[in-house]
């Protein structure tokens, strides 16, 4: 275990850094630590404008598990779309379903398109088990919504990014597979755009949505 | 070239137009509503007779001029023109090759290589007739003799084959972004892996703006080696999935029902990318 001075030192490497390289090698090390205590700072990382140490925050954070949900919600960086889209992922990846309101409206309404991509994908993993049977059907429900209006959405990559979203939906959640099936069979038949069609595709294919 | 800017809004609003009223202000008299109303033809892309009617006849204004003898809305009804799929657009854009604005010339090449037809050719080729003298900087000009970038960028995409003597030269080219264009069409025009290998390359390059080009380049030819290179390039994944979907539409037609492991390959990428 590293001791609470140590660890102070590395959060002021970080805040200091006055290189890119400096600033990743000093993430690295924080990262390394393993400690609760330096998750304020690698979010406050993702708001650096240097994607190499944000990636590395993101998996560090990732790594600290349910520990980094409440921070993560609470310190979400609502002016700087790229750090957003950076937490959205670790929100995703942790799949802690306290990330569930803060997936939907990032799915649904998001400006950037970079976060609403990872919160389409991520509103599919949850882990539905860890809530009430109540709580978890109302949850799966609204994700189920969600991700039903972002297929309909106008940006290609958003449809593409529900369609993952609804297969990882259909194969963790429970009672959703006919709704989704449905709306599969629907996209093929009105789908234009050939990346999306063959993402439909696959998720019947291989997984038999 | 393309006017998608991966990490803007779908919903940034400009203001509201109606379809008549947009061809009713680009044929008035207000300068600043004309240019508007053609870029946002384009852009939402109406494409209706009287629309393309209407962005034909501007290809052919006088009365918009820039302090340097620029045509804006020429420039701008050319780009239209290229989305909207008509191809009586054709010869006004062939004719514009010719203006001697220079950005009306490279609107035009980029149009012509969309709109896919090979009566474009060999007008295209004329602007590259004086070889790389036409790569020259023009004193005091951000920009070449030519728009070679786009004319290269054409024949690539219209098969030109009987270009590639005219291309070849290019292929050394010190600025970078000319050099990917004519490995891009040389790729196209021959398929051969010489051509590929080079922008998989230029994704390590120290420059992210040129990583976004090769990322571009290497979308619009289908590369299919290139898609764990892509998947890992440094680079925004806006970027790298619009690279990928252009891997995969190579490899896809819009009646097949199977998926090969090739496209299964290149979508659990994207899937990676979200």
């Amino acid at each position: 275990m590293i001791d609470s001075t140590r660890i102070q030192a590395l959060i002021q490497a970080v805040e200091q850094a006055n290189s890119a390289e400096g600033l990743v090698e000093s993430v690295r090390a924080l990262v390394a630590t393993n400690s609760e205590e330096v998750i304020p700072t690698l979010i406050t990382v993702l708001g650096y404008n240097n994607p190499e140490a944000a990636v590395i925050a993101v998996e560090g954070l990732i790594g600290l598990g349910e520990a980094a949900v409440m921070p993560l919600l609470n310190q979400l960086d609502e002016y700087n779309y790229g750090a957003r889209a950076y937490s959205i992922r670790a929100l995703a990846t942790i799949a802690d379903p306290r990330a569930l309101d803060v997936l939907v409206t990032a799915a649904a309404s998001d400006f950037a398109p970079s976060v609403r991509r990872a919160a389409a994908k991520g509103l599919g993993n949850l882990q539905w088990h860890q809530l009430s049977p109540e709580q978890g059907q109302e949850a799966q429900d609204l994700a189920l919504k969600t991700l039903l209006d972002v297929s309909q959405d106008a940006e290609w990559a958003n449809r593409y990014a529900a369609i993952v979203g609804l297969e990882a939906l259909a194969a963790n959640a429970t009672g959703m597979i006919e709704r989704i099936r449905n709306r599969f069979e629907q996209m093929l038949s009105s789908e234009a755009d050939l990346a999306v069609r063959s993402r439909v595709l696959m998720a019947q294919q291989k997984n038999g949505c | 070239m393309t006017d998608f800017n991966p990490e803007a809004s779908s919903d940034t609003a400009a203001p509201a137009l109606t379809v008549e009223e947009a061809i009713a202000n680009l044929r008035g008299t207000d300068l600043s509503l004309r240019y508007y109303a053609a870029w946002w033809l384009g852009k939402f892309r109406v494409s209706e007779p009287a629309v393309v009617d209407a962005l034909i006849e501007a290809l052919d204004d006088e009365a918009d001029r820039t302090e340097l003898g620029g045509y804006p809305l020429r420039r701008n009804a050319a780009r239209a023109l290229g989305k909207l799929g008509d191809q009586r657009a054709v010869p006004g854009l062939i004719r514009c090759l010719d203006c001697s604005d220079f950005y009306v010339r490279e609107a035009a090449a980029q149009s012509l290589e969309m709109l896919g037809d090979r009566a474009a050719v060999s007008p295209l080729m004329q602007l590259l007739s004086s070889g790389l003298a036409a790569a020259e900087r023009v004193p005091g000009r951000p920009h070449f003799t030519q728009p070679c970038e786009a004319v290269i960028e054409a024949l690539g995409t219209l098969k030109a084959t009987e270009a590639i003597p005219l291309i070849k030269p290019f292929l050394e080219h010190q600025a970078r972004r000319l050099q990917y264009a004519a490995t891009r069409a040389m790729y196209q025009l021959t398929r051969d892996e010489a051509y590929g290998k080079p922008l998989v390359q230029a994704l390590q390059g120290q420059d992210v703006v040129l990583r976004r080009v090769a990322l571009s380049d290497l979308g619009a030819i289908g590369y299919l080696p290139a898609a764990e290179a892509i998947a890992t390039a440094s680079a925004e994944n806006s970027f790298k999935l619009i690279a990928l979907k252009g891997l995969l539409e190579h490899q896809l037609t819009p009646e097949a029902n199977t998926l090969s492991d090739d496209t299964i390959r290149v979508m659990k990428l994207m899937d990676s990318l979200l």
